[in-house]
C-alpha cells in the first residue's frame, strides 16, 4: 500500500470515530485542540486503525502521539 | 390463564426490547432468574455456563431461546471464544450482566494464597476482562447496559469471607469508574447489591446460622432469585438511562442502602 492509499485508510477511520470533516484530518491536526478529540476517542481511534490495518499497538507506543501526523507514522511503521 | 397470557399481561409493550443481553454465571441462581428475566421481557439472552447447562432455553410464547454458552470466565481465551460465538449468533452485547461468582470461605488465618485468588480471578478479575470485551462494541454502538452483581457483604464485611468481602467491593469501585469512562458513550454501569437470596450458595448453611442471618434482616427473610433479577432488569433497560456508577441494595433492609 502507498503512503496516499494509506492516509485515505487513515482518514476514513479517523473521520468516523472522531465525528469530524475529513478536511480537519491532516498531518499537523492535534487531537486533543484541533479535533477535540477525548482520549476515549482517541482510544476507539487506534482500536479501529489496528482493525483497519491488520496491526497492534502497544500502550506504551502512544506515549507523545499528540498528532494525526505522529499517529499516521506509528501506523505506516508497522505495515 | 395461560402462562403466556399472564406474562403478557404483566409486561406493557413499552418495556419490551429485543437487545442482546449477556448475563454471566447464567445458569443457576441469581444468574438464571436474570437471564429469564430479560429473555421474558424480549431481550436476546446468551448465558455462560460451567458446571450445569441452564434448561430448558426456552422461555414463554414470543419470546428468544436463551443461547447456552460454556465457558470459564477465568479463561481468557474461553471467555474471548464465548463472545465471538455469542456475537456471531446474536450480534454485538449491548446489555451485560455479570453474576458469575464463588465463594471460599474460611478464616483470613487458614486463608491459603489459592483460596484467596481464586475468589478474586472468578468474582473480579473476570468481570474486567468480560466489561473490556464487552464495552470496545458498545463504545462502537454508542449504547450498554453493564450491571454488576455484587453483595451486601461487600459493604457489611462477613466473617470467613475476606476474599469475596473484597472481590465484591472491589466491584464498586471498579463500577463507578467504569461509569465515568463510558459516561459520554451512552453506556451505564450499575451495581446490584444482593443480601440472602434463596440460591445453592445458601444452601450450604447451617439452618442455625441462617436463622441467625434472617433475624438481622428487616423484612424477616431471605429473597428469591427473581427479586434480585427484577433490580437487575431495572438497570438495564432503557428507562434506567439516567442512572449510573449507582450501588443498588437488594437485601431486605439489611443494610439500609449502606
Amino acid at each position: 500500500m502507498d503512503n496516499e492509499a494509506a492516509f485515505d485508510k487513515f482518514k476514513s477511520c479517523a473521520v468516523e470515530v472522531l465525528q469530524v470533516p475529513a478536511e480537519k484530518i491532516t498531518l499537523e491536526a492535534k487531537f486533543s485542540d484541533d479535533l477535540e478529540a477525548d482520549s476515549l476517542e482517541v482510544v476507539e481511534l487506534v482500536m479501529a486503525l489496528e482493525e483497519a490495518f491488520d496491526i497492534t499497538v502497544e500502550e506504551s507506543e502512544l506515549d507523545g502521539v499528540l498528532t494525526i501526523g505522529q499517529a499516521f507514522d506509528l501506523v505506516t511503521s508497522k505495515l | 390463564m395461560s402462562s403466556t397470557e399472564s406474562s403478557t399481561k404483566s409486561q406493557p409493550e413499552a418495556s419490551r426490547s429485543e437487545r442482546v443481553a449477556l448475563v454471566t454465571g447464567g445458569s443457576r441462581g441469581i444468574g438464571l432468574a436474570c437471564a429469564r428475566r430479560l429473555q421474558r421481557d424480549g431481550y436476546r439472552v446468551a448465558v455462560t455456563w460451567r458446571t450445569e447447562r441452564p434448561s430448558p432455553l426456552e422461555g414463554p410464547d414470543g419470546t428468544t431461546p436463551l443461547l447456552a454458552v460454556n465457558c470459564d470466565v477465568t479463561d481468557p481465551a474461553d471467555l474471548g471464544r464465548a463472545f465471538d460465538e455469542i456475537e456471531a449468533a446474536l450480534g454485538p452485547v449491548e446489555v451485560l450482566v455479570c453474576s458469575a461468582g464463588i465463594t471460599d470461605d474460611t478464616l483470613l488465618l487458614r486463608m491459603s494464597d489459592e483460596r484467596w485468588s481464586r475468589v478474586i480471578d472468578t468474582n473480579l478479575t473476570a468481570v474486567f476482562r468480560a466489561c473490556k470485551r464487552a464495552s470496545a462494541k458498545m463504545v462502537r454502538g454508542r449504547f450498554g447496559r453493564i450491571v454488576l452483581v455484587s453483595s451486601v457483604t461487600a459493604m457489611l464485611g462477613s466473617a470467613g469471607q475476606t476474599n469475596y468481602a473484597a472481590s465484591k467491593a472491589g466491584l464498586i469501585g471498579f463500577a463507578r469508574s467504569l461509569a465515568r469512562e463510558l459516561a459520554g458513550r451512552n453506556i451505564t454501569c450499575n451495581v446490584v447489591a444482593p443480601g440472602l437470596v434463596t440460591t445453592d450458595m445458601i444452601a450450604a448453611l447451617s439452618p442455625e446460622r441462617l436463622g441467625t442471618l434472617t433475624a438481622a434482616i428487616p423484612l424477616g427473610r431471605a429473597a428469591a432469585p427473581e427479586e434480585v433479577a427484577a433490580a437487575v432488569a431495572f438497570l438495564a433497560s432503557d428507562e434506567a438511562a439516567y442512572v449510573t456508577g449507582a450501588v443498588l441494595p437488594v437485601d431486605g433492609g439489611l443494610g439500609m442502602g449502606h
